[in-house]
C-alpha cells in the first residue's frame, strides 16, 4: 500500500469515526432550532454557524455524514448481491441465460443513471416520514445500481465456467448449486469486492444529486444531498465560505475513495 | 489483370455495403425491441406505483358523488397494465403521446418545445468536453511529461468528486452558461478513458518498432496510434451522449433551462407519470441510437474486421 492510499484510508476512517461520535461532539442534535440566531456565522457555540431556521450546521454535517457514509455501503451491498445473483448465475449457466441477462442489463444501462433514479424515485411516495425517505432513497440506489456490476460479474463467471478446474469438478460429479457455491462464487470474490468498493462513491454522489434536486432524504434528517442543497441560496463564495464545508468534506471523502481504489479496479 | 482487380473491388464494396446494411437493420430491430420493452417496464412501474389510482380532484369537497364516479371511470381503462400500454402505443402510432397531468399540455407539444434546448446545451457541452479531454489526453501521451499527467489526473479527479448537481449550482453562482457545467461533468469520463486508451496504444510493440525505425511522433500518432484507439473512442462518444443526457437533469433544473432535463425533474416532483413514461422512452431511444450509431461507424471504419 503506497503513501497516498494509506493517507486516504486514514482520512476515510477519521471521517467515519467523527461522524459516529456525532452524539458526543454535537449533543444538541441535528434538528434543534436556535431561533434566536438564524443564519449565524461560525462561533464557539456553532462551529459552522447556523442555517435559515437556526439549526447548528456542524451537527447537521456530522449527522449527515453518518447517514451518507453508513447507508451508501449498505446500498452497495444490496447492489453487489443482486449483481452476483444475476450476473454470476447467468455467467455460470451460460447460453440463453447469459444472453438474457446481458439483454436485461443492456436495457438497464441504456437509460442514463440519474434519469432512471429520478424516474423510479418519483414513483415512490414523496410525502413520507424522513426515516422512510432515507430507506427509500438508498434502497432505490441499491436496487438500480446492480446492472454495471452484473455485466462485469457475468463476464468473469463465464470465464470461470470454461476454466479447467470447473471442468475437472464437473468431471468429478459436482453439479448445480454446489459447484456454483463451492468453486465459482469463491473465485468471484475479488471481482465482488472491487464492485462493492466502486459502488460506494457512486452511490454517495447519486444521493447527493437526488438530495439537491429535492428527491432525496426528507427534512429534518440531514444527508450530504440535503446539506448541499443549502448552496442554492449562496450568492457568492466570499460572503459565507463556511457554507461550503459539506462540499469540501464530500470532495475530501470522494478523493480518498478514488485513491483507495486502484486504477485497475476503477477501469474493471 | 486490371479488370479482375476492378471486379474484386466492386464485389468487396458490395459485400461491405450489404453487411453494413444488415448490421444497421439488426441494430434498428434491437433498438425497437429494447424501446418497446423499456416502455412496457416503465408503464408497469408507473401503473404499480403507489397512488396511481388517486386523482387530486377527488379531494375537492365541492364535487358530487357522480362527478367523483366519472373521474374514477375515466381511469378505468388504465387498470390493466397491458391494456394501458397497448392504449399508449395506439396513441403513439396516431401521434398522441397523452397529456401531462401537472402541466395540462399535450406531451408531444412539450417535447417539441423542450428538445431543441437540450440538444443545443448537450451538444455544445459535449463538444467542449471532448475538446478539453482530448487536448489534455493527447498532450499527456504525446509529450509524456509527468507534470501534464499529474495536472490531467488532478483536474479530472476533482470534477469526478463533485456531484453533477453541485457543478450546476456552482455554474449558477458564477453565472457561467449551463453547457459549461455539462462539459465539466462529462470531461473527466472522456479524459480518463481516452488517456488510458492512448497510453495502451503507445505501449504496444509496433509503436516501439516504429520509433526504432525513426518515424516522427506526429506520424506515429496519425498512422499507428489513432487507428488502434479510434474505434473505442467512437464507442465512448456514444456513451457520452447518455452521460450528457443524465447530466442535463440537474443542470437544466438548477440553471433554469427549459429543456428535457428540467421537464423530467418537474415530472418527477409532481409525479406526472404519463410524462415520465414518454420521457423514459425518448431518452432510451436517443441513448440507443447514439450507441448503435457509434457501433455502425466503428464497423464502417474497420472493414477488415467485417471480412475476417
Amino acid at each position: 500500500m503506497n503513501v497516498s492510499r494509506k493517507l486516504a484510508c486514514v482520512v476515510v476512517l477519521a471521517v467515519c469515526t467523527t461522524s459516529l461520535a456525532a452524539n458526543w461532539l454535537a449533543p444538541a442534535g441535528y434538528a434543534k432550532q436556535f431561533r434566536e440566531v438564524p443564519n449565524a456565522p461560525p462561533s464557539h457555540q456553532h462551529l459552522l454557524g447556523t442555517d435559515d431556521v437556526g439549526r447548528d450546521r456542524f451537527a447537521r454535517v456530522l449527522y449527515g455524514t453518518r447517514i451518507s457514509l453508513l447507508l451508501a455501503p449498505a446500498a452497495a451491498l444490496v447492489s453487489t448481491a443482486l449483481a452476483a445473483l444475476v450476473g454470476g448465475l447467468a455467467g455460470y449457466l451460460g447460453g440463453i441465460w447469459l444472453r438474457m441477462a446481458r439483454g436485461f442489463t443492456d436495457l438497464f444501462l441504456s437509460l442514463p443513471w440519474l434519469f432512471l433514479l429520478i424516474t423510479v424515485r418519483a414513483l415512490m411516495p414523496l410525502n413520507v416520514s424522513p426515516l422512510v425517505s432515507v430507506l427509500i432513497t438508498f434502497l432505490i440506489l441499491g436496487l438500480l445500481g446492480w446492472a454495471a456490476s452484473a455485466r462485469v460479474l457475468s463476464t468473469s463467471a463465464d470465464a470461470l465456467r470454461n476454466s479447467d478446474f470447473v471442468l475437472q469438478a464437473r468431471a468429478s460429479g459436482l453439479h448445480g448449486p454446489r459447484l456454483f457455491l463451492i468453486h465459482v462464487l469463491p473465485n468471484l470474490k475479488p471481482v465482488l469486492y472491487a464492485q462493492f468498493w466502486i459502488s460506494i462513491p457512486v452511490f454517495i454522489l447519486a444521493e447527493a444529486n437526488l438530495g439537491i434536486l429535492g428527491l432525496g432524504v426528507a427534512e429534518p434528517l440531514p444527508s450530504w444531498g440535503s446539506l448541499l442543497r443549502e448552496l442554492e441560496g449562496l450568492i457568492s463564495f466570499r460572503e459565507e465560505p463556511w457554507r461550503l464545508a459539506p462540499l469540501l468534506l464530500l470532495i475530501i471523502v470522494m478523493t480518498s475513495f478514488q485513491l483507495l481504489l486502484s486504477n485497475e479496479e476503477v477501469t474493471a | 489483370m486490371i479488370l479482375r482487380t476492378l471486379i474484386l473491388r466492386t464485389l468487396s464494396r458490395k459485400l461491405l455495403l450489404g453487411r453494413i446494411t444488415q448490421r444497421v437493420a439488426a441494430k434498428l430491430g434491437a433498438i425497437a425491441a429494447i424501446v418497446l420493452l423499456g416502455g412496457l417496464l416503465s408503464a408497469t412501474l408507473v401503473r404499480t406505483a403507489p397512488g396511481f389510482d388517486s386523482d387530486e380532484r377527488e379531494l375537492d369537497p365541492s364535487l358530487s358523488a357522480e362527478s367523483l364516479r366519472a373521474i374514477h371511470q375515466s381511469r378505468a381503462g388504465e387498470h390493466n397494465i397491458l391494456g394501458f400500454y397497448i392504449n399508449y402505443l395506439r396513441g403513439v402510432i396516431h401521434g398522441d403521446l397523452g397529456t401531462s397531468h401537472a402541466l395540462g399540455q399535450p406531451v408531444q407539444t412539450l417535447l417539441r418545445e423542450r428538445w431543441p434546448v437540450t440538444a443545443r446545451v448537450d451538444g455544445i457541452g459535449l463538444f467542449l468536453a471532448w475538446l478539453l479531454a482530448l487536448s489534455l489526453a493527447f498532450t499527456t501521451c504525446f509529450w509524456r511529461r509527468p507534470a501534464f499527467e499529474i495536472f490531467g489526473i488532478t483536474l479530472s479527479g476533482a470534477f469526478l468528486c463533485i456531484p453533477a448537481a453541485v457543478l450546476a449550482l456552482l455554474s449558477v453562482i458564477l453565472e457561467a452558461p449551463g453547457y459549461l457545467a455539462i462539459a465539466l461533468i462529462v470531461f473527466p469520463k472522456i479524459y480518463r478513458y481516452s488517456c488510458n486508451l492512448l497510453a495502451k496504444s503507445y505501449a504496444s510493440p509496433h509503436i516501439t518498432a516504429a520509433r526504432a525505425r525513426g518515424l516522427g511522433e506526429v506520424r506515429i500518432l496519425a498512422w499507428h496510434v489513432l487507428p488502434v484507439a479510434g474505434p473505442q473512442m467512437i464507442a465512448l462518444a456514444g456513451i457520452t451522449v447518455s452521460v450528457a443526457l443524465g447530466a442535463s437533469i440537474p443542470v437544466e433544473a438548477l440553471c433554469g433551462l427549459p429543456g428535457i432535463g428540467q421537464l423530467a425533474w418537474q415530472a418527477a416532483l409532481s409525479r406526472d407519470l404519463p410524462l415520465l413514461v414518454n420521457l423514459t422512452v425518448l431518452v432510451t431511444l436517443v441513448t440507443l441510437l447514439a450507441n448503435s450509431g457509434a457501433d455502425v461507424m466503428i464497423h464502417m471504419l474497420s472493414p477488415r474486421e467485417e471480412f475476417s
